[in-house]
């Protein structure tokens, strides 16, 4: 199938319904496990066990709970399969599941994914033999090395080639590919988009975050004072973004809306946060400008919260500067799931679909001490039965790329 | 018609094509299965304290940018959208070889913080202190065309006026050998301009920087229209694409007798070539056909390259003889379409109108 261009009575805000979701993490390895993890309380990370490394034992990280057999299995997947590629295929695969989307064969449906470094687990094992002699090295491992790659291993078991992409732009990259994916519906492009994305923990992520002294050789505590790092996570998030007309055909009520998007940029460092967020701040206040809400319409934040006392400092003061003197409830996630950088934005995009969805605000995990910067502090407790009405998911990365996604009630 | 106009255009490339020169006139013979990038005199664009920390494609993808920008005169662009299927290929094997030979201890940050695909809009809106719409896809054969898709819809939705895109990929020793190892080169060497004529397995190694300001408003200075633009994806080597070709061109109102020249994506390897040589007997049959990447070598943004060319061959209202292999002689084309066939799976089509 050819998608052309044409031009279209722009429905510049024209509705997605979000109504598929799947997720694998630490916490879990499809929907349902993350809400119970949520309300049990109960976060992902541990030692590190799925790969050899000199700071096994050192760092935590928050690994998926399965072994690579394992989740080539859960996948029906070939054994040597990228561990990214296997992770996305399972999130991916239940998102559309999920969605039960009635003749989705005749609907034009689009794969837009994101990944930060592709098959690097396989490439580290190919770089080894190869280094030592550049005629060595199996060449299967670095076949999926590319980004790109990983999209189109998964799209084919999926059966969505027609219209794919993939985007990769740090720690805001799958919160970029789902409004990305939203944009490809509302300018008649597409009729249903499965967007998010993924990555698994490799040598190189780990040590590379290392070498930034950024990592907390303890269980992270995002927006505490006393904050010393973050934690790196895995896993894959996908929604099922559907148009007007789509939603219309489905067997039971979407999740929520996704109602406003923007990606602005700090300028300001190739890796650290402009002191007062302004990066931060733009993409938050673009946002809400276009799903057309005030700041006092959003019911809970899912913050990127990483745990980096520069992360939370530049963050924080952006929402200060934005949502002061009134503040709503936020927390952030990756207290449960780790950093799954390019995933993260995929997978929280699930946990804020779900939080409208099912009124729910989760807990911001071994929160002490108010920043003292700051005149708010995250939410500790899980809560059910709140009135959400619109959730803002926030997911910055290197290069300064800032996006802020909201999602509503229907 | 989602349309854009191409404001101006900006190429770092393997041929003299960056700054104030003639257009394909002074043609370089390279012997070999690689052909490497003419830098230029970076200090002109970049500040050279920056340079010292920037690896290759940074330096290269910055510089064209800055100079598509000045070409412009546009100091803030809507957005800056890049298209890279490598990514920042030399900092990430320097990170890589590090861990393994320092073993994961005392390892310098900066290969690692410059690896990421994003680096250089990042490092474009740094220089720029430019707050605007950031993002870069990285789909293979596709990378490119996913940036232009995404500039027109912003375009197309009026979040923008102008919009920065380009394509940038690099080739470094180790990517070239694992490359040539997966049999994507030729096993001996070879003239670049020789390219067509000796029938063998296997393509020659590119790499470059192609920019451009897309723009909705039409002005006197526009070079080019970017009418249309499709993509699509068919692993099937035997697929005959006349049909997707034609809808395309349909879609236009338009027929191939309105094409005045296609700029295929013939990169001098057997099995890639044989779908456009059939397109050539078929399809094209009075079509002028071009070709480019005896001139960019093979890379999955190339076709950035390709825009380039469509661009300038338009604008400047000539066809350099250097591209043609089957004709001599072609009038100054008012209509180019562009298609490549990257890997035989990735093909994407983009229409170039006069103005």
């Amino acid at each position: 199938m050819t998608w052309v261009l044409r031009h279209k009575d722009i429905l510049s805000n024209a509705p997605v319904y979000i109504a598929g979701l799947g997720v694998i993490s630490a916490i879990g390895n499809n929907v349902a496990d993350h809400l119970a993890a949520f309300k049990n309380e109960r976060a992902g990370m541990g030692p590190i066990t799925h790969f050899d490394s000199v700071h096994k034992g050192v760092l935590p990280v928050a690994e998926v709970k399965m072994t690579n057999h394992e989740l080539a299995e859960k996948a029906a997947m070939p054994l040597d399969a990228s561990r990214t590629t296997l992770l996305s295929v399972i999130a991916a695969r239940e998102a559309l599941t999920d969605s039960a989307i009635p003749d989705l064969s005749k609907l034009r449906t689009g794969f837009v994914s994101a990944n930060s470094v592709g098959g690097m687990d396989r490439s580290e094992d190919f770089f080894i033999e190869f280094l030592d002699d550049n005629n060595k090295g199996k060449l299967r491992n670095v076949w999926d090395h590319e980004c790109g790659s990983i999209t189109e291993a998964v799209a084919k078991e999926l059966g969505l080639t027609d219209l794919m992409t993939t985007l990769s732009t740090a720690c805001s990259s799958s919160a970029n590919a789902i409004f990305y994916g939203a944009r490809l519906i509302r300018n008649g492009l597409a009729d249903v988009v499965v967007a998010g994305g993924v990555d698994s923990l490799t040598k190189f992520t780990l040590n590379g975050f290392n070498t930034l002294m950024i990592l907390d050789k303890e269980f992270c505590k995002p927006f505490d004072q006393n904050r010393e790092g973050l934690n790196l996570g895995e896993g894959a998030g996908y929604v099922v973004l559907v148009s007007d007309a789509v939603a219309g055909t489905l067997n039971k009520e979407p999740y929520c809306l996704l109602s406003g998007y923007c990606n602005a940029n700090d300028a300001y460092h190739q890796t650290a946060s402009s002191p007062d967020g302004v990066g931060s701040y733009l993409a938050m206040q673009g946002a809400l400008k276009k799903a057309g809400l005030q700041t006092s319409d959003i019911s809970y934040i899912n913050l990127h919260g990483t745990g980096t006392p520069n992360n939370d400092s530049a963050e924080g003061t952006a929402i200060k500067r934005l949502f002061g003197p009134q503040y709503p409830p936020m927390s952030s996630t990756k207290s449960f799931t780790g950093h799954t950088l390019g995933a993260s934005g995929g997978i929280e995009a699930v946990f804020s679909a779900l939080a409208v969805k099912n009124d729910l605000i989760y807990p911001n995990l071994r929160f002490e001490t108010q920043m003292e910067e700051l005149p708010f502090a995250p939410e500790t407790q899980y809560k059910e039965g709140q009135h959400i009405d619109h959730v803002m998911s926030n997911s910055f990365g290197f290069g300064g790329n800032c996006t802020s996604l909201i999602f509503s009630k229907i | 018609m989602m349309k854009a106009y191409i404001r101006s255009t900006s190429a770092i490339s393997a041929q003299n094509t960056f700054g104030d020169q003639a257009f394909l006139s002074d043609i370089i013979e390279y012997q070999g299965t690689r052909l490497k990038a003419i830098e230029p005199d970076y200090k002109t664009y970049i500040d050279p304290k920056l340079i010292r920390r920037m690896s290759h494609v940074i330096k290269m993808g910055v510089a064209a940018a800055m100079d598509t920008l000045k070409q412009a005169n546009i100091e803030q662009p809507d957005a800056i959208i890049t298209g890279t299927a490598f990514g920042i290929m030399e900092d990430t094997v320097t990170f890589l070889t590090r861990i393994i030979e320092m073993h994961e201890e005392m390892l310098p940050p900066t290969a690692f913080i410059q690896s990421t695909h994003n680096t250089v809009a990042a490092q474009i809106a740094l220089m720029l202190k430019c707050h605007n719409y950031n993002n870069t896809f990285v789909h293979k054969g596709l990378s490119f065309e996913s940036a232009v898709l995404d500039a027109l819809m912003l375009l197309n939705e009026g979040e923008a006026n102008n919009v920065l895109v380009g394509g940038i990929d690099e080739m470094i020793d180790t990517s070239f050998k694992v490359l040539t190892r997966l049999g994507l080169y030729r096993r001996g060497e070879v003239s670049n301009l020789s390219l067509f004529k000796d029938h063998q397995k296997g393509s020659i190694g590119g790499e470059g920087a192609a920019f451009f300001v897309l723009s909705n408003k039409p002005e006197e200075n526009n070079l080019a229209e970017l009418s249309s633009l499709a993509t699509f994806y068919n692993p099937d080597i035997h697929a005959d694409v006349s049909p997707y070709l034609e809808a395309f061109l349909a879609k236009q109102d338009l027929s191939v007798a309105d094409i005045d020249l296609v700029i295929t994506g013939k990169n001098g390897d057997i099995a890639n070539d044989a779908p456009y040589n059939q397109l050539k007997s078929g399809l094209f049959k009075n079509t002028p056909c071009a070709n480019y990447k005896h001139l960019s070598g093979e890379y999955p943004t190339s076709s950035s390259f390709a825009l380039w060319l469509a661009a300038n061959i338009i604008h400047r209202e000539k066809v350099p003889g250097v591209l043609l292999e089957d004709e001599t002689v072609v009038a100054p084309p008012k209509k180019v379409l562009i298609y490549n066939r990257y890997q035989n799976k990735y093909h994407s089509l983009m229409l170039v109108s006069a103005c």
